[in-house]
């Protein structure tokens, strides 16, 4: 996997829960007969099964029930469960595959248009916002800067939402995203240079109007 | 490894995913690293596809609706009692059905001491010329009949004599040992009309209840 120190902290990955003895514990007890505790096994990952799940069907109470039905058959699986992989990657490996077939089958996937099946040719030239400055994360903490960022995300076309949310999101590595999207590391990395890119053109001109507005930038800098 | 002065704006924008993943070679990442020092507009697009990464990699970026745990609880309990209940009531089912398994196994198995065995073995053959008052002898619970002597007579407690003509409308058939030259004329018949062998010796399993 490719350093990602430039990219700054990573909460996430850093997630001290991750892989820890007690996940372990309660993995073999699961495996065990312990239904119960299975629970308490996901919960530290149920945000990220949701937003996976989200990603993909880009309906709430669709999304709500995958991520549902793909915890159960994580429970009914959960023998197959092998320790070397990360339970996180493997619960939402889990939840792509039940939003891409419940995708499949609703047929969603051709309302968003034949156009949106294949990589985008050409060079993508990004808008020019001279100035730029470091948005702090406490920007986060106003929920119409959220509200602000969700919708940008979802205005992207699926191809690059879906890759972008797997690898920026949900911390998957570019060959983990490429295998659970069936599509090639190629991809990936073209899908996944055009999400970044259009968003932090559409992030700029939000701040062109006025998203970030309040926050405690020095009077004439931008964050682009 | 690529001339630093030769990056242009165009390589740069294609680049910058791979260089904030840190997937471009050494020489490639010193060049764009003089480049953004170069050029404002692709120090804003790092900087700016820097923020975006950051930003949505906050946790809190992800917002579930209200309540969503406590519903994937609920779920997770109901799923349990449904599975726990489809075990009883399948349980339920077994009961009777292995009662009556039970009863239609011991009514067999009684009708077994009465009426005629069907032949039961891969091995049983009806004979061929076996003289119909021949004595020969029977044992309950076993399926061929035999040469008076025949140390492969099982049970010989419950043995009894009868005719070769009594013991076939029984449904007995005769050893493959003791009455082997009987087997032999009629494998030779068999086999001559299908044109296979049959060795009647071969996988013999003379263990009592063997076959059954």
């Amino acid at each position: 996997m490719a350093e990602r120190n430039v990219v700054l902290n990573n909460p996430i990955l850093d997630n001290p829960q991750a892989g820890t003895t007690r996940e372990q514990e309660l993995i073999a007890q699961v495996q065990h007969g312990q239904n119960e505790l299975f629970y308490e096994l996901v919960r530290p990952y149920e945000r990220r099964v949701y937003a996976a799940a989200l990603a993909i069907l880009r309906n709430e109470t669709d999304a709500e029930d995958a991520a549902q039905e793909a915890m159960l058959k994580a429970l009914a699986n959960i023998r197959q469960f092998r320790a070397e992989a990360r339970f996180s990657t493997w619960l939402i490996q889990i939840t792509v595959n039940e939003a891409l077939m419940r995708r499949r089958r609703e047929r969603t996937a051709m309302m968003e248009g034949i156009d949106d099946r294949r990589d985008e040719e050409g060079e993508y030239t990004p808008r020019d916002f001279a100035d730029w400055r470091e948005i702090p994360s406490e920007a986060l903490e106003r929920k119409e800067v959220r509200q602000k960022l969700a919708e940008a995300l979802a205005s992207l076309d699926r191809k690059y939402r879906e890759v972008f949310v797997l690898r920026d999101m949900e911390q998957f590595n570019i060959q983990e995203t490429a295998e659970a999207l069936g599509i090639s590391v190629a991809s990936v990395k073209t899908r996944l240079l055009r999400a970044r890119l259009m968003l932090r053109d559409l992030l700029a001109g939000g701040w062109e109007r006025g998203w970030f507005s309040r926050l405690p930038f020095e009077k004439g800098s931008k964050p682009w | 490894m690529v001339n630093q002065e030769a990056v242009k704006c165009e390589q740069v924008w294609q680049e910058i995913s791979n260089y904030l993943e840190g997937d471009v070679d050494a020489g490639l990442r010193m060049a764009m690293e003089e480049h953004f020092r170069a050029c404002k507009k692709c120090a804003s697009v790092l900087a700016g596809t820097r923020n975006v990464i950051r930003l949505y990699n906050d946790e809190r970026m992800i917002e579930v609706p209200a309540g969503f745990g406590r519903r994937l609880e609920r779920r997770l309990v109901r799923d349990a009692r449904l599975r726990s209940r489809g075990w009883s009531t399948w349980s339920a089912w077994l009961v009777p059905v292995a009662a009556l398994a039970l009863i239609s196994g011991g009514l067999r198995w009684a009708s077994s001491l009465t009426v005629a065995h069907p032949l039961q073995s891969e091995h049983a053959q009806p004979g061929h010329d076996i003289p119909p008052d021949m004595t020969v002898v029977v044992s309950a619970g076993a399926k061929e009949f035999h040469v008076p002597g025949c140390e492969f007579i099982h049970n010989k407690d419950k043995a009894r004599t009868l005719t070769a003509k009594e013991a076939i409308r029984e449904g007995y058939v005769p050893c493959v040992k003791c009455m082997r030259k009987y087997l032999q004329a009629a494998s030779a018949e068999s086999s001559a009309d299908s044109g296979f062998e049959a060795d009647v010796d071969a996988d013999v399993d003379h263990r009592p209840g063997a076959g059954r």
